[in-house]
């Protein structure tokens, strides 16, 4: 019996799976105006129907511990459980307003976890309080502002972004109350010097930057990029997800780079996506450590304390430290794989997205050649014509329980289609892949209908997405409607 | 191959003008909306808005990406196709007859620097 009910498709008037005891208080009178008007409409069920339920629509989701998920740009790495029993343990579900001295062993995390970060990224000092990606962007991009504002530098108001960057970067400078220009990419979307130098003025507040890059590629001109910045007054600043390939090989500090941020939630193996919540902690050089976000957990001897910063500081971006609880996760990663293997993540991750690369290049086409990071983008299946586009190939890859590659980003190709195999996946599960990637080019050249026509084995089919876009039904009371 | 329509001017970044009775008619290419796909929404200016030439006029969705559209010329905005709002697929259908905004222009001599329909099929090749 093939199971694809709501919970209130099922609901019975009158069912229940719990009769609980008389209520032992009388009613009270509550005041008609904070009454509701009519009934909520929950769901009647027994236990069974229940259970049953939320199990069968548990299998229905697609997660890195049911299959491969090569996303570009996402590092979908496993999350070990040990990441979670430490996590849970009761000695860490503390309350942030705990007197300092009965919470020494969490603030332990927290600074640890900083110093780790330190030294990875060769800045100077973290703060763990930004909740994510984005708003470590938001938090380091403000820090950027604040700088020039205290020196007087009024006139630096422009953020330099490659035309290749993540759309969060163009994003966050606009929040942080800058503008953002764009740079040019050269075809490996590696920033054009040419174009750079035009854009250089004392208007400039920095660049935003990720290396490797959107493409995979590092960016070998990155000392001469950050000295052409550095020359004019400006500010580097990195964008940390694309950490993980040069993890203990390569550090932000060492390029020239003066803030940015880490996703704890790709680098360092905590829940990512719908399963977070995220951490983005952001880390700065030294001269600007005093405008990290309040408040900063600093070690006094032997005893960790918190300071409220807010007079130096961009101020607080965060309710006390942030997501403490995905701290702990990214901590009990990082002492797991321990610092001499750490260089492994980043020569693991490269090794399998070049082999992929190189295994997939006679059906793909790869627009750029030769060596590259964690990642690469293919733009579409090499024949083109039997119309067969890179969301067709991405439909027809759920029908192989393969999660798809990100699609139609970067937008410097037009077809792109962009894999990121994480370290964590065997050479089995790649070797599957490839063949899977495989067969769906071969039926788009022998049977194209078939994948155009693909997802057939997934709960919902293809989808007519300008529809769901246009008059979107998000709520089961707006399909009663 | 998507279709060019002669006599409009374009820019490289796939919008047209097409001048009538002194007012300008801005909308996007054929090619710019197959490049899109299926459009699911727009955000135009209003009225009395000025415009500057290279400036973001206003911006679509499309199901693959959003994208802005850059204003070809200087001027005050007279019009706007309200149809847009509520069926932005019109786009999709036809691109060259389904206008986006009606211009005042402010300086005539910037159509002159504006790509003819040759010109811009060379880019779309």
């Amino acid at each position: 019996m093939y199971y694809d009910s709501l919970i209130f498709e099922i609901s019975n008037k009158g069912r229940v799976g719990y009769s609980l005891p008389k209520s032992e208080f009388k009613s009270y009178n509550i005041p008609k105006n904070l009454l509701r008007a009519t009934e909520a409409n929950l769901p009647e069920v027994s236990e069974l129907e229940a259970v049953r339920h939320y199990t069968n629509v548990s299998t229905k989701n697609f997660g890195v511990e049911k299959g491969f998920y090569p996303l570009g740009s996402c590092t979908m790495k496993y999350n070990p459980k040990i990441n979670q029993d430490i996590s849970n343990m009761s000695q860490f579900s503390l309350h942030p307003y705990a007197p300092m001295k009965s919470i020494q062993g969490i603030l332990e995390i927290y600074y640890e976890t900083q110093r780790i970060l330190s030294e990875l990224s060769g800045l100077h000092t973290f703060s763990l309080n930004p909740y994510a990606g984005a708003h470590g962007e938001l938090a380091g991009l403000m820090i950027m502002r604040k700088y020039h504002m205290d020196r007087n530098d009024t006139k630096r108001t422009k953020v330099i972004v490659p035309d290749s960057a993540h759309g969060t970067n163009p994003a966050s400078a606009t929040v942080a109350g800058l503008i953002s220009v764009e740079v040019k990419s050269n075809l490996d979307g590696t920033v054009n010097i040419e174009s750079l130098k035009e854009l250089l003025t004392d208007e400039i507040a920095g660049i935003m930057l990720t290396n490797p890059n959107t493409a995979g590629v590092f960016e070998k001109d990155i000392l001469e990029i950050a000295k052409l910045v550095h020359d004019i007054g400006g500010l580097l600043y990195y964008d940390g997800a694309n950490l993980n390939p040069i993890l203990g090989l390569a550090r932000p500090g060492d390029m020239g780079f003066d803030i940015m941020h880490i996703n704890l939630h790709k680098t360092f193996s905590t829940p990512h996506g719908g399963g977070g919540p995220g951490s983005g902690p952001v880390g700065v050089v030294e001269s600007l450590v005093k405008y990290l976000p309040s408040p900063v957990i600093k070690k006094q001897g032997e005893e960790y304390i918190i300071e409220d910063s807010n007079e130096t500081s961009i101020g607080q971006v965060s309710h006390f430290y942030g997501n403490i609880g995905v701290v702990t996760k990214a901590y009990t990663y990082l002492l797991t794989v321990g610092k001499e293997n750490m260089a492994n993540i980043g020569r693991y991750s490269v090794l399998n997205a070049n082999y992929i690369k190189e295994s997939l290049k006679d059906d793909y086409l790869l627009p750029i050649k030769g060596i590259c990071k964690h990642e690469f983008v293919f733009d579409g299946l090499i024949d083109k014509s039997h119309h067969v586009t890179t969301l067709d190939v991405a439909k027809r890859l759920l029908d192989y329980d393969v999660h798809p590659p990100t699609v139609y980003f970067p937008l410097t190709f037009k077809e792109s289609l962009m894999i990121e195999p994480p370290e964590t996946e065997s050479k089995a599960t790649i070797d599957d892949f490839i063949e899977v990637m495989r067969t769906v080019a071969e039926e788009a050249r022998v049977t194209p209908d078939l994948v155009k026509g693909a997802p057939y084995n997934t709960v919902v089919k293809r989808l007519d997405e300008a529809t769901a876009a246009r008059k979107p039904i998000v709520k089961y009371s707006d399909l009663l409607k | 191959m998507s279709k060019i329509v002669e006599g409009l001017f374009y820019t490289n970044t796939h919008e047209w003008v097409k001048v009538e009775d002194g007012f300008a008619f801005i909308g996007i290419t054929d090619y710019a909306q197959e490049s899109l796909g299926e459009i699911v929404f727009i955000e135009l200016p209003e009225e009395d808005d000025s415009l500057e030439k290279g400036e973001e006029l206003g911006a679509i969705e499309s199901v693959k990406a959003a994208s802005d559209i850059l204003s070809p010329i200087t001027g005050t905005v007279v019009e706007i196709n309200e149809s847009l709002e509520d069926e932005p697929e019109l786009l999709n259908t036809d691109a060259f007859t389904n206008w986006i905004v009606k211009v005042e222009l402010s300086d005539e001599s910037e159509l002159e620097k504006l790509l003819n329909a040759e010109q811009y099929k060379e880019i779309c090749e």
